[in-house]
């Protein structure tokens, strides 16, 4: 099966990007394949300086870790220069490109989750 | 080419305009949707149906007027159904007469089959 994650929210302030690592990660165990779109402010969890404090969670990093498992993470480009996240601001999990990607990814899963 | 079958996506539009992006940027999605020649409907619900009622004038804001923006998205880019929630609408004291536009104003029961026809949802 293949798992679209659509993500709107940005870390930190919501859960949104935790509970996807989560179910991504899940599905990943069950053998799913996954695909995310970052949409709205969905699109700074790509943000390549992020830097919490060394004991908390790292999200930039969690998606790195999900990019090394095989998970294509696409982020908005309109909803990203809107927002500064960019060629040179996104970290390298993420690859920008458009909505039509979006579409793309409803039309080629099986199930589109948005968190 | 076998002609293939398309593919129906529903917004789900559930936030009143202008205090968040989230209709500017579902309006980006839907134009764009639109271009790829699938089944792309929107519906209104909740606070959402107030980005429909007539007499906006959110230049004050410093933001553009988006519910003019529904007609041209019907008319020239291919999205197929408006939809409004009937509820949502007698919730808020709305009737089909504050909206600008002509949708198809469907009870909850209606919606919800409506909904059941659909590959995926795209809500904000």
């Amino acid at each position: 099966m293949k798992l679209g994650v659509l993500i709107k929210d940005g870390p930190y302030m919501h859960q949104a990007m935790d509970s996807a690592y989560n179910f991504i990660t899940a599905a990943l165990e069950m053998g799913q394949e996954v695909e995310v779109f970052l949409y709205n402010d969905g699109v700074y969890n790509t943000c390549n300086f992020m830097d919490p404090p060394r004991d908390e969670r790292h999200i930039a990093n969690l998606l790195a870790e999900l990019q090394t498992k095989g998970v294509r993470m696409v982020v908005c480009v309109a909803a990203g220069k809107r927002r500064g996240i960019v060629t040179n601001t996104v970290c390298s999990a993420g690859e920008i490109s458009g909505l039509g990607q979006l579409l793309e990814l409803c039309i080629t899963s099986d199930r589109l989750v948005t968190f | 080419m076998e002609e293939q079958e398309k593919t129906k996506v529903m917004f789900l539009c559930r936030k009143a305009p202008y205090g968040t992006i989230f209709e500017q940027e579902a309006i980006e999605a839907m134009v764009m949707f639109g271009a790829y020649e699938q089944d792309i409907s929107v519906t209104f619900m909740d606070d959402g149906v107030f980005s429909l009622k007539k007499g906006q004038d959110p230049s004050l804001l410093g933001k553009k007027n988006f519910s003019k923006t529904y007609m041209i998205l019907k008319d020239d880019f291919e999205i197929s159904h408006l939809y409004v929630e009937k509820e949502s609408l007698e919730e808020r004291g709305l009737t089909e007469d504050d909206l600008i536009t002509e949708v198809e104003i469907l009870d909850r029961g209606a919606l919800r089959k409506k909904m059941d026809e659909m590959k995926a949802f795209i809500p904000f």
